[in-house]
C-alpha cells in the first residue's frame, strides 16, 4: 500500500500528489512513469513522473480529471492509501549534453515538462520554457517554471493571462527570428505536440515528443500502447511503455495516436458520469 | 483387477451451449468413484514410461496407486514431491504429448486419463487438507525469484521446501504470470492459482509484487542487498504482429492485451472498470492455445461469430486436442490455410469527426496451400494467387507469438541473449552467462507452455541449491 502524503489542487480539475513508494523515488527520473491502481478492483492507469525525493522516499504525481479512476483518486485525501504505484517505467528522457533548450507544455502536460526543465536547469542548460493553457483558471506551475526558466512566455487561448494564442506563437518567432535551440522538448495534448513537430521542422532542430497511449501492464506486454513510426520510408511499430515515452517528433504518426486515444471514449465517458454520479450520491 | 476399458472415463463437463455464455469453468472433474475406476485403469508399469514424458518427472504410478487405494491425500503428497502447481498442471498441460503420449494403454485405446486424475488429487487436497505446509528450516541462504509465473513460482516452491529464504520479485500487481493475465477463468479459475501462491508464502515464501526488475530494482542491486542466486522467470514479452497493413486500426488487439483486460483486469465481469471490445465478429489469428483462449473469451464476451485463421491446416495446429475440440463444439469457426494480408478500417474522408473512423471494418484474406516441408519438416504454407476475399469482421486479435520481455537485459551486463531476445542458458542447469543468475520460462525460450516453463523453473532450483551448498 502506498501512502499519500500530500495534496494540493492546482485548479478545479487538476491535483498535485505527494506518494510514500521508496523504492520507485529512489530511482525515478524525468519523462519516466508509473502506474497505479486506486483501489483492489480498480483499473491500471499510467501517469508520468512529475517530481520526486529520494531522501523522502516520495513521488509526485500531478493529474486532470479526465474519467472514472481519476476522479476516483482525487476522492482521496493526505494519510489514504493507494493500492498499487509500479514504476519507475518506460526511458527517462535524454538531457545529456544538452546546452540550451526549449521546453514547451501544454495544459497538464506542463506537470511532466516541469522535472525535465528543473533537471536540464541543474544540468546548467539554458532553458526556455513556453506554457500554454486554455485560460487563467487552468494556470499552472507558473512560480516553478519561472524559477528554472532563463526565459519564460505564458500562453492562453483566450488571453485571459499572459499572452494570448497558442504555445506555437512564441516558439514560431524565436525560431523565425534566428533563435536556436540543441532541441525543443514538448509535453502536452497529441493535437499541440503535432503542431509544435511542425513548427520545428523547417528548422531541422531535433524535437522530442512525450507520448501517452492507452495502457494496460506498462512493462512491455500487452502492446496495446504501440505507435507507428515512420523512419527512413519505412513504418515502424514501437511500444511507449519499453521504447518510450519519448519519441523523436519527426518519426510519430500522430493522426493515428490521435485515432486510437479514443478507442473507448464512449466507454470511458459513461465510466466518468457513473463514478461521479456515485460519488454525489454519497454526498447527499 | 484392472479396468481393462479402452477408453477413460469421459470427464464431466459444462454443455457447450450452456458454456459458451459463461466464464465458469468448461470440464468439472472427476467424482472420487471416477477417479477409483480411472486409475483401475493404470497397468503400474515397472519401467514407468509415463514419467520421462512429464518435464518435472512426477511419480504417475504411485499417485495413481494411491489413488486405487482410496488414499487421495497420500496421492496429493506423492505429485507435491515433484509438481508445486498440481491444480494448475492437471489443468493445463498438453498430458497427449506428454506423459499419457507414453503410456502403454494408449497403444490400444485411450492412455491413462493422468491429467484428469492430477486435477482430481490436487483438488481434493485443496478442498479437504488443513494443515499448513511445513515451513522447512532455514539453511541461511537468500535467493531472488524474477517474475510469479509457471517457471518462478515452481523454483521459488522447490527452494523454499530445501531451506531457502526466497522473495518473488512481480512486476503486475497480482502474482500468477500468465496463470491470471493470459489463462481465461473457464480453463484455470483463479482461485486456484491464489491457492496454490497461498500454499508457497505459507511455506515461507516471500512475495513483493509491484516490482519490475530492470526497472525498481536491477539485478545486480539484488546481489548488493544480499540475494545469493537470482532466477530470471520474466516471461513473455512484447507481442508480435504480422507487419500487415492496418494493424493499428481500432479493434486490433495483441491477444496478451485482450486476455490482460479480459482476464487480469476482469473486463469479463459485469461494469469492469477496464474495458474491451465486444460482440460482432473477431477474427482470432493464430493456432497454438493463446489463440483458442482469445477466441473463447471472445465468444463468451458477447461476439456473434468467431474465427480462428490459420494459416496451415488441422495436423499443424499446435494448441491442445482438448482445447480446440472444446472450441469447435462452442462454435468457433476456423479458417484453416488462410492467412491475412491486410485489415480494413472504417474512413469518412467527408467526416474527420465522424465516431466510426479508425475502427475496423473487416479483414481481406488470402487461402494458402501447403507445399514443400521446411527445415522443422513442417510442411510450408504458400499463397494460392488470386483467392483473397474478405473477412466481416469488427475485431482481430494476433495471436501469433512474442518476443521474451526486454526489460531485465537492457540493465543487466554480462547476460547474454540470442538473436531472438531469449536469454542464453545451459540446458542441464539453467545458468545464464552471468554468474549466480539462472533462467527459464518464455524469458528463455520465447512463447512455450506452462509446465515446460514449469520444469526450467525445477531445474534451476536444483542448479541453484547445488551452487550455493559449494
Amino acid at each position: 500500500m502506498y501512502r499519500i502524503v500530500k495534496k494540493e489542487p492546482l485548479n478545479p480539475t487538476v491535483t498535485r500528489m505527494e506518494i510514500e513508494a521508496p523504492y520507485v523515488a529512489a530511482k525515478a527520473e524525468p519523462g519516466q512513469f508509473i502506474i497505479l491502481r486506486v483501489h483492489e478492483e480498480g483499473e491500471r492507469i499510467p501517469l508520468t513522473v512529475a517530481g520526486y525525493d529520494r531522501q523522502r522516499g516520495t513521488v509526485t504525481i500531478i493529474f486532470q480529471i479526465v474519467g472514472a479512476t481519476t476522479e476516483q483518486l482525487n476522492h482521496l485525501n493526505e494519510g489514504d492509501f493507494l493500492c498499487d504505484f509500479v514504476g519507475p517505467l518506460g526511458c527517462k528522457t535524454k538531457v545529456e549534453g544538452l546546452r540550451k533548450v526549449c521546453i514547451v507544455g501544454g495544459g497538464v502536460g506542463c506537470a511532466i515538462a516541469l522535472p525535465v526543465a528543473q533537471k536540464l536547469h541543474e544540468l546548467g542548460c539554458s532553458v526556455t520554457s513556453v506554457i500554454g493553457f486554455r485560460s487563467k483558471d487552468l494556470l499552472i506551475l507558473e512560480k516553478e517554471f519561472t524559477e528554472v526558466s532563463d526565459r519564460l512566455f505564458v500562453m492562453t487561448d483566450d488571453g485571459s493571462y499572459g499572452r494570448q494564442g497558442n504555445v506555437c506563437v512564441p516558439l514560431k518567432e524565436m525560431l523565425e527570428g534566428g533563435e536556436s535551440f540543441d532541441e525543443v522538448i514538448t509535453i502536452g495534448p497529441l493535437i499541440m505536440m503535432k503542431f509544435v513537430v511542425d513548427t520545428v521542422r523547417p528548422t531541422g532542430i531535433p524535437c522530442t515528443v512525450s507520448m501517452n497511449p492507452i495502457m494496460i501492464d506498462g512493462t512491455g506486454m500487452c502492446g496495446g500502447c504501440r505507435l507507428t513510426l515512420h523512419r527512413d520510408g519505412k513504418r515502424i511499430t514501437e511500444f511507449a511503455c519499453v521504447n518510450g515515452p519519448d519519441f523523436n517528433g519527426y518519426e510519430v504518426d500522430f493522426d493515428e495516436a490521435m485515432s486510437r486515444g479514443t478507442m473507448y471514449r464512449d466507454f470511458e465517458r459513461h465510466a466518468y458520469e457513473e463514478t461521479c454520479n456515485l460519488f454525489q450520491k454519497e454526498a447527499e | 483387477m484392472p479396468n481393462m476399458s479402452l477408453k477413460k472415463n469421459p470427464m464431466p463437463s459444462q454443455a457447450p451451449e450452456v458454456r459458451a455464455h459463461n466464464f465458469d469453468e468448461v470440464a468439472l472433474g472427476y467424482t472420487e468413484e471416477m477417479a477409483i475406476d480411472e486409475a483401475l485403469r493404470c497397468l503400474n508399469c515397472k519401467h514407468m514410461p509415463c514419467v520421462s514424458g512429464c518435464p518435472v518427472n512426477v511419480h504417475i504410478p504411485e499417485f495413481i496407486a494411491k489413488i486405487r487405494e482410496g488414499d487421495f491425500e497420500g496421492a496429493y503428497q506423492i505429485i507435491h514431491q515433484s509438481s508445486s502447481l498440481p491444480a494448475v498442471c492437471g489443468r493445463v498441460c498438453p498430458q497427449e504429448v506428454q506423459c499419457e503420449s507414453k503410456c502403454v494403454r494408449g497403444i490400444k485405446g485411450e492412455p491413462v486419463g493422468i491429467g484428469r486424475l492430477e486435477r482430481f488429487v490436487a483438488d481434493w487436497h485443496n478442498a479437504h487438507a488443513e494443515e499448513s505446509p511445513v515451513v522447512a528450516p532455514s539453511n541461511g541462504h537468500k535467493v531472488a525469484v524474477v517474475g510469479a509465473g509457471p517457471s518462478g513460482l515452481t523454483c521459488a516452491g522447490d527452494l523454499a521446501k530445501k531451506g531457502y529464504a526466497v522473495t518473488v520479485f512481480e512486476a503486475l500487481h497480482a502474482p500468477g504470470g500468465v496463470l491470471v493475465y493470459g489463462i481465461p477463468e473457464f480453463r484455470l479459475p483463479k482461485a486456484i492459482v491464489r491457492k496454490e501462491v497461498e500454499n508457497l508464502v505459507a511455506m515461507g515464501v516471500d512475495m513483493k509484487t509491484n516490482m519490475v526488475i530492470g526497472k525498481t530494482l536491477t539485478v545486480d542491486e539484488l546481489f548488493e542487498s544480499g540475494y545469493e542466486a537470482v532466477f530470471i522467470g520474466s516471461g513473455a514479452g512484447l507481442p508480435n504482429f504480422m507487419g500487415i497493413p492496418g494493424e493499428s486500426y481500432k479493434g486490433v488487439y495483441s491477444a496478451n492485451e485482450f486476455l490482460t483486460r479480459s482476464n487480469l483486469m476482469k473486463a469479463y465481469q459485469d461494469n469492469p472498470i477496464t474495458p474491451i471490445m465486444k460482440g460482432g465478429n473477431v477474427a482470432v489469428i493464430g493456432g497454438g492455445n493463446v489463440a483458442m483462449d482469445a477466441a473463447r473469451t471472445a465468444l463468451r464476451l458477447g461476439a456473434d461469430h468467431v474465427y480462428i485463421v490459420y494459416r496451415r491446416s488441422m495436423d499443424e495446429l499446435p494448441a491442445r486436442r482438448e482445447e480446440v475440440e472444446h472450441a469447435m463444439e462452442e462454435g468457433i469457426e476456423f479458417k484453416l490455410l488462410h492467412n491475412p494480408v491486410e485489415i480494413l478500417g472504417y474512413e469518412n474522408p467527408d467526416d474527420r469527426r465522424d465516431p466510426k473512423n479508425g475502427f475496423v471494418t473487416g479483414m481481406k484474406c488470402i487461402r494458402m496451400e501447403l507445399g514443400e516441408p521446411d527445415e522443422r519438416g513442417r510442411r510450408r504454407p504458400i499463397p494460392v494467387e488470386e483467392s483473397e476475399f474478405v473477412l466481416d469482421v469488427d475485431t482481430v486479435i494476433m495471436s501469433i507469438g512474442t518476443s521474451p520481455n526486454p526489460l531485465i537485459k537492457m540493465t543487466t551486463a554480462g547476460l547474454e541473449v540470442n538473436g531472438r531476445g531469449g536469454i542464453i542458458v545451459e540446458e542441464a542447469t539453467g545458468a545464464t552467462t552471468k554468474e549466480g543468475v539462472y533462467a527459464g520460462g518464455d524469458a528463455v525460450t520465447g512463447a512455450a507452455t506452462v509446465i515446460s516453463a514449469m520444469g526450467a523453473g525445477k531445474i534451476a532450483a536444483k542448479a541453484i541449491d547445488e551452487y550455493l551448498s559449494k
